[in-house]
């Protein structure tokens, strides 16, 4: 029986499953796919906003601006990039001036710090690429840029060194509440549990609604994105946003916190909790509408793109806490934007409703810190010979794109939660992550992956499941 | 830090072939870099067979091709290292590299040759709409798995684009026991030379789909179909067009670009039609004493080309460590322009003074072209005026210029090469 069992192993249930391993008690993560950061948390903007977006008196304001205060100090602890760049909303309308200056507002409502309304010409001279009709722009110099892997993988990681289990390939198939908390029947057989927490993504609703006669309903909200080269990553150094309303919350151009410029994203709602496929459309509407507020983007410069769902909740809010008609049930359900920004804080709520309800008592020995994974890059050169005299595998690059070696593909493998698929190892060092997109490393990937985890060629996967690489062998089929 | 005359970045045919020529045209100390396990670069995944029909008069598969230039470099006792990747070559040519023995190290060279060869385009780079399952190869990740590891990645192929690895691939997948059903190309003409139509497509009955591309990838964990449609003049879809293919592979064949990221961060000049270095006759760089030869400087059809280019570079990178070229003042620059249906012509400049009697230009066409003519106007003047029958973007084209022609235009600034109807 566990105390607490945390479904969905996305940057939500990962940070509330890390703040809960502060506390004497036992913890399961439960999650579908192969490895966390595999649903809404691998595909989204990867920003971490300011926190003027959000209605007045929302979770989603209070948890963003909370969310975005603690990063800094999260990103050293977990050892994870983290960028304050600032962010502009660019106004491009003299009769929309209005809608800048009730952004502002609101932002001072939500305890924004810093925030300031731009000129033309300061635009223009902080952004020299942003488009040449901006008349004004809001500036939030607490904005940031994140990668999203890198925060969930680390709130994952360091949750396990607590104590936390996880449970892979394990799909919440049924939930019954059971005298002392509910019983979770699963692809992998029955788990029992005093609490549950729900962060299961754009499914929330259906665990959700297992549990309660009051329904929620949660619309996957897709938006597609296209990634481009690091040669364009220096095009805009903050992030630029449209002025909601006109084209909805509109098209951003971002740098990403490894050097590439991001693009997008759209927001189509679909009816398939799977449907992370882009649409010839939706690209096209990338490309068409980022050119309204960053002129000259370099799109011959696309290196891949992509799609992800937000899990939009008809309510317009998070829905956090426990559920009404279903004692010991905490939703953590409609995490979208700005979920990436809020989740240590999201984390931080979650726990505390866990805590108070069972009066959980601090451990004394919550390690509070984690390392990543050691970037051979950052190193001087002396300090890489001496690592590479150690441990020789540091100085075999395998990925030439972003120049990863093959000792951080070990590392990868061998750290706790390590990576077993290609996208495992992608997410993780960002072997496969560049202009290539792993044409070069993905057989050398496999083989490191193999030996390291003593499994055969036909074992390894892109991403779990039935994404195996290869099928056979030459001639098998003659 | 180590000396060295001649540091060859690459292994693979044009680092081979550059350094057999350094060392014949006698450069003693030449270093070989090469980062993967073995010298003979891409050469060693080509396993069919018809390279070395100029070079050697033979057909030989890509292993035997190489192997021919590894046994010279062997027997002329020339250096190299493997399993080392360059990471930085300053503008005074100090490389900086690193393996596991050796960990990350400086040399210094007096002349560098560049030729790392190229790469293939990704999937991202089309912007391909779907889904992104397992099952989507480049057509030179599946030959290595093939070829050098003996796996299969699929069983149902479908391949998009039609350069010369996609149709080799097309052949070599039917013969490991892969059913390939449909070879499609978005250009209304190959991008491959017409040998290889013949003999990997035409002969195993497989078609090939000009004027058409993937527009959906289906398949969730690993791929289970794609659909196809016909695409206007513009390369847009036509409504109605759509076919749907199941499989479970997709291999891309849709282009090469050379691997320029170490030479522009040195600072030599690109070429923005190429994708490779701005060279001189020389096969010199903007940078003195940086060469640049075979696919690294544009991305050749046959290797027997990419072996005489690098062999040029090779020797003309040991004159100038022997300090024996002619200055450049004793001679004069004249400017190769490519206009009309010519994309790019290497080199851009030839120097008078240090051009050898002959120089071979090479370029290509961008579209196809038939009965028609190349032509070379020495400024106003045509003087070249050649009858092709048929060019093809897909094969390289050449034109041969001696040095006594260009010493009788002593005011000659610019060749114009283009394509003329008459």
């Amino acid at each position: 029986m566990y105390d607490v069992i945390v479904i969905g192993a996305g940057v939500s249930g990962a940070a509330a499953a890390r703040e809960l391993s502060r506390y004497k008690a036992r913890i399961c993560v439960i999650e579908k796919e192969e490895d966390v950061c595999c649903g809404t948390s691998k595909a989204n903007s990867a920003i971490v906003h300011a926190g003027y977006d959000a209605v007045p008196g929302s979770l989603k304001a209070k948890l963003n601006v909370r969310g975005n205060q603690m990063m800094g100090e999260l990103a050293k602890d977990l050892d994870f990039l983290f960028k304050r760049n600032g962010s502009l909303v660019i106004c491009t309308e003299e009769e929309e001036l209005p809608a800048l200056q009730e952004l502002y507002e609101r932002g001072q409502i939500n305890g924004v710090k810093d925030l300031r309304i731009l000129s033309r010409e300061e635009t223009l001279a902080m952004e020299p690429n942003v488009t040449d009709c901006v008349c004004a722009a809001l500036y939030a110099p607490t904005a940031g840029i994140i990668c999203p892997f890198e925060l969930n993988i680390a709130l994952a990681e360091n949750a396990c060194t607590n104590g936390v289990e996880f449970r892979f390939d394990t799909e919440v198939e049924k939930i019954i509440k059971s005298e002392k908390g509910y019983e979770l029947h699963t692809n992998k057989g029955i788990f029992r549990t005093k609490y549950v927490v729900n962060a299961a993504g754009v499914y929330a609703d259906e665990l959700h609604n297992m549990v309660s006669e009051k329904k929620i309903h949660i619309t996957p909200r897709r938006g597609d994105y296209c990634l481009l080269d690091k040669a364009a990553g220096n095009h805009v150094g903050r992030t630029v946003f449209a002025l909601p309303g006109k084209f909805g919350k509109g098209i951003l151009v971002t740098p990403t916190v490894h050097g590439n410029l991001l693009v997008g994203p759209t927001a189509i709602d679909v009816g398939d909790k799977e449907g992370i496929n882009t649409s010839r459309a939706g690209l096209e509407q990338v490309m068409e509408k980022a050119g309204l507020n960053v002129k000259n983007l370099p799109m011959r410069q696309v290196i891949t793109s992509f799609a992800g769902l937000r899990a939009h909740e008809e309510q317009g809010d998070f829905l956090i806490g426990e559920v009404e008609d279903a004692k010991r049930f905490i939703d953590c359900a409609g995490i979208e934007s700005p979920g990436i920004a809020s989740c240590p804080a999201i984390g931080e709520m979650v726990a505390q409703i866990v805590r108070d309800k069972m009066k959980l008592e601090e451990k004394n020995n919550f390690i509070s810190t984690r390392k990543g994974i050691r970037r051979p890059a950052d190193l001087s050169k002396e300090e890489r010979n001496e690592l590479i005299r150690k441990e020789p595998a540091y100085g075999s690059i395998v990925c030439r794109c972003e120049m990863i070696t093959e000792g951080e593909i070990i590392d990868a493998v061998r750290r706790p939660l390590g990576a077993k698929s290609l996208d495992g190892i992608k997410r993780r060092t960002r072997a496969g992550m560049g202009r290539c997109q792993s044409g070069f490393c993905s057989p050398r990937v496999m083989e490191i992956l193999a030996r390291e985890r003593d499994v055969s060629m036909f074992d390894i996967t892109k991403s779990g499941g039935k994404s195996q690489i290869v099928v056979g062998i030459n001639k098998d089929a003659l | 830090m180590k000396q060295y005359d001649i540091v060859i970045i690459g292994g693979g045919p044009a680092g081979l072939a550059a350094a057999v020529s350094a060392k014949k045209n006698g450069i003693d100390r030449i270093l070989i870099l090469e980062r993967d396990e073995e010298l003979g670069g891409i050469l060693n995944q080509c396993i069919h067979n018809g390279f070395g029909l100029h070079t050697f008069q033979e057909e030989l598969t890509g292993p035997e091709y190489a192997g021919r230039f590894i046994e010279q470099v062997k027997e002329l006792d020339i250096a190299y290292k493997l399993n080392t990747m360059v990471m930085d070559i300053s503008r005074e040519k100090v490389v900086t590299a690193m393996n596991r023995e050796d960990g990350l190290f400086d040399v210094q060279a007096k002349a560098v040759i560049l030729a790392m060869g190229c790469r293939e385009r990704a999937k991202g780079a089309l912007n391909i709409p779907g889904f992104r399952p397992a099952g989507i190869y480049s057509a030179g990740t599946a030959q290595r798995l093939v070829n050098m590891e003996g796996y299969m990645p699929g069983r149902e192929v479908v391949i998009l684009g039609s350069g010369d690895i996609g149709l080799i691939m097309a052949r070599r997948m039917t013969l490991e026991g892969a059913k390939v059903k449909v070879v499609a190309e978005l250009m209304p003409y190959s991008g491959g030379l017409k040998r290889n139509i013949v003999q990997c497509l035409d002969d195993y009955g497989i078609p090939l789909k000009l004027s058409h591309t993937v527009i959906d990838i289906r398949g969730k964990e690993r791929m289970e179909g794609i659909t196809l449609a016909e695409v206007d003049e513009r390369g847009k879809p036509v409504p109605g067009t759509e076919e749907f293919y199941s499989c479970d592979t997709l291999l891309l064949s849709v282009g090469l670009i050379p691997e320029n990221e170490i030479s522009e961060k040195m600072g030599v000049e690109m070429n923005r039609a190429t994708s490779g270095p701005k060279v001189n006759e020389s096969l010199e760089t903007n940078i003195k004493g940086v060469f640049a030869c075979g696919n690294v400087l544009h991305v050749h059809d046959l290797v027997d080309f990419v072996s005489e280019e690098a062999a040029a570079a090779g020797k003309n990178a040991a004159s100038y460590v022997k300090k024996e070229r002619p200055e450049e003042g004793n001679g004069r620059e004249i400017r190769l322009n490519p206009e009309n249906g010519i994309r790019y012509t290497v080199p851009v400049m030839i120097n008078t003074a240090r051009m050898d009697e002959k120089l071979t230009v090479r370029f290509r066409v961008d579209g196809v072209y038939k009965y028609c003519y190349v032509s070379a106007y020495f400024d106003e003047e045509r003087v070249i005026h050649r009858r092709r029958q048929v060019m093809a973007p897909g094969e390289m084209e050449e034109m041969k210029l001696t040095r006594e022609q260009l010493l009788q235009y002593p005011e000659l600034k610019t060749i114009t090469v283009k394509v003329e109807e008459e």
